[in-house]
């Protein structure tokens, strides 16, 4: 029994190590669908609050606008250079945050981003998940504005 | 969907010829080529036979010829092996900023172990200051390792200046030659060349096979001791299969250079004129002419390589980049970097590396494809104003890229 339960230990660790191996190359067809096919693209007129984060020399750049009203983010829009994973997780903030109140929009984290694009490679955790460092920027910006 | 392979500096096809040279040796010739009896015949013989093949590319004797695994094992053997067997001598190496990574990281492995280093700059094109390497020769100097050609430009180094620079001081001259191999003719002999590596998966043969030219005379201390294989130069029992594959891929190569040479680099500039004209903000990276023939490397300002990348394969082509998300690190391409082009241009390259089964028609489609890529992938870029055509008035915060 134990061996058993050793066996079937040992085959869920090398599972997990063959799909970190091939993850480092792949992308989740959540990635690749966004990434093809990303929402609210553009930049707000006139936005209540503009995140930036990222440099272009380092691969990736995010800009995020977006209205409130009510305390409630009425709308958002991104702009992004960067590869499939800084467009994608771009795409995805912007759809988790439409919609809902500040507060919650503050806890959306770079790991909730990941987590709902069904990961991303290990490698881009890093280097390309700053979607939610924008969003987070963009709600800074606004606070800065209405406290003037 | 439509697939066309972009990508031969990274690797190539087997050619059918080669595959046919290759097969008798994965079944029925089985035998190791050491042995006396009838098992061992048809593979010595295929071997002898793939030693002159292999030796005409090069232009040098039989007996000169160490096959190899690949173009690390060759680049590693050339740079420890001479660098053991001279160190009595001197402790000092000469190479470039912009080596392949078989040859940069064997030597700052040396640098770890007491030997010195020069890595010479290179210009805006990609090129080196034959100056530069006359006065770094110092009188430590033992080893210039200096490549052929580079992997992401296909920038041609001045292999003969050197070769006679080497020459006249009595340094062992090596040269990565994997990307020139078959691209471009060399004679190891004209152009003063030590040790020159090449490797089989760049011409058509499969990968886990290359070949090694070393100049009678230059002694070298092997990676791998055992048997008396390779005149005691590589033990291991032979990869027949892959060195008649090797040998086979040296006869198409010298048979057909000159013509292929001449397609490719007709295709290679209409690809490049195609989306020169329709694109806006693209730029040459490399040398305009002294480059290979296949060979292609553009930044595409305001976008960024991967994206691109996977946008192409999306539409069937495979072509690299030398962006930093396409290696999993957060530094773009040393080779660009070294030329001083700026990183967020670097990460805007991609490579297209044309090869034998390209046609005029791959390349216009590709002409047709990308240029919407990158017009939908700038309109998303906050690098770019798509309404004046031109890079957005933006700043953001100088960043060490550790996010």
């Amino acid at each position: 029994m134990r061996l058993q339960q050793a066996r079937q230990q040992i085959l869920v660790l090398l599972q997990i190590i063959v799909n970190i191996e091939t993850e480092v190359i792949m992308y989740s067809e959540k990635v690749m669908e966004h990434f093809s096919n990303p929402r609210n693209v553009g930049e707000l007129e006139n936005p209540d609050g503009t995140g930036m984060v990222g440099n272009p020399a380092c691969g990736d750049i995010m800009k995020l606008t977006i209205k409130v009203s009510n305390d409630v983010i009425t709308d958002v829009k991104f702009k992004t250079f960067g590869c499939g994973a800084a467009i994608a997780t771009s795409s995805m903030v912007t759809e988790l945050v439409k919609g809902k109140h500040l507060v919650e929009a503050e806890t959306i984290s770079n790991q909730t981003v990941a987590e709902a694009l069904d990961g991303l490679p290990p490698v881009k955790m890093h280097c390309s998940n700053l979607a939610a460092d924008a969003l987070h920027a963009a709600i800074e910006d606004y606070k800065k504005k209405i406290e003037k | 969907m439509k697939r066309i392979y972009l990508d031969h500096n990274a690797t190539t096809s087997v050619h059918p010829e080669v595959l046919d040279a290759m097969l008798p040796f994965l079944k029925e010739d089985f035998g190791n080529p050491s042995s006396i009896h009838w098992a061992g015949r048809n593979p010595k013989k295929a071997i002898d036979k793939a030693r002159e093949q292999v030796a005409y590319l090069f232009n040098c004797d039989v007996s000169e010829i160490i096959f190899t695994s690949c173009g690390s094992e060759g680049d590693n053997l050339a740079i420890k092996g001479t660098v053991e067997a001279k160190k009595d001598k001197g402790s000092h190496i000469i190479t470039t900023k912009v080596e392949h990574p078989a040859v940069l990281n064997t030597c700052k492995y040396l640098e770890k172990t007491g030997f010195e280093v020069t890595y010479l700059d290179v210009d805006s094109y990609g090129m080196i200051d034959i100056e530069q390497v006359k006065s770094s020769i110092t009188p430590k100097t033992i080893l210039i390792s200096i490549m052929f050609a580079n992997n992401e430009t296909g920038v041609i180094f001045p292999v003969e200046e050197i070769g006679k620079i080497a020459k006249g001081r009595n340094i062992v001259f090596h040269t990565d030659a994997v990307q020139a191999a078959g691209k471009i003719p060399f004679n190891v002999k004209k152009l003063n060349i030590d040790i020159a590596v090449i490797s089989g998966h760049k011409l058509y043969a499969p990968k886990g096979i290359g070949a090694t030219y070393l100049k009678r005379g230059v002694r070298l201390t092997p990676l791998i001791h055992g048997g008396h294989h390779e005149r005691n130069r590589r033990a291991g029992t032979e990869n027949v299969a892959g060195i008649a594959a090797i040998g086979k891929a040296c006869e198409i190569a010298v048979r057909d250079m000159k013509d292929e040479s001449e397609r490719l680099a007709v295709l290679r500039d209409r690809l490049h004129k195609g989306l020169a004209e329709k694109i806006p903000h693209v730029k040459l990276n490399g040398h305009p002419e002294k480059r290979l023939p296949n060979t292609l490397n553009l930044s595409f300002e305001f976008v960024e390589g991967e994206s691109l990348l996977l946008n192409l394969d999306m539409k069937g082509v495979a072509a690299s980049s030398g962006s930093a998300c396409t290696s999993g690190s957060l530094e773009p391409s040393h080779v660009l970097v070294a030329m001083g082009i700026p990183h967020e241009v670097s990460h805007g390259s991609l490579r297209f590396s044309l090869g034998k089964d390209n046609t005029a028609e791959d390349i216009d489609y590709v002409i047709d494809v990308l240029p919407p890529i990158v017009e939908r992938m700038r309109s998303m870029s906050p690098l770019y104003e798509a309404s004046t055509g031109k890079a957005a008035n933006i700043s953001f915060a100088a960043d060490n890229c550790k996010h």
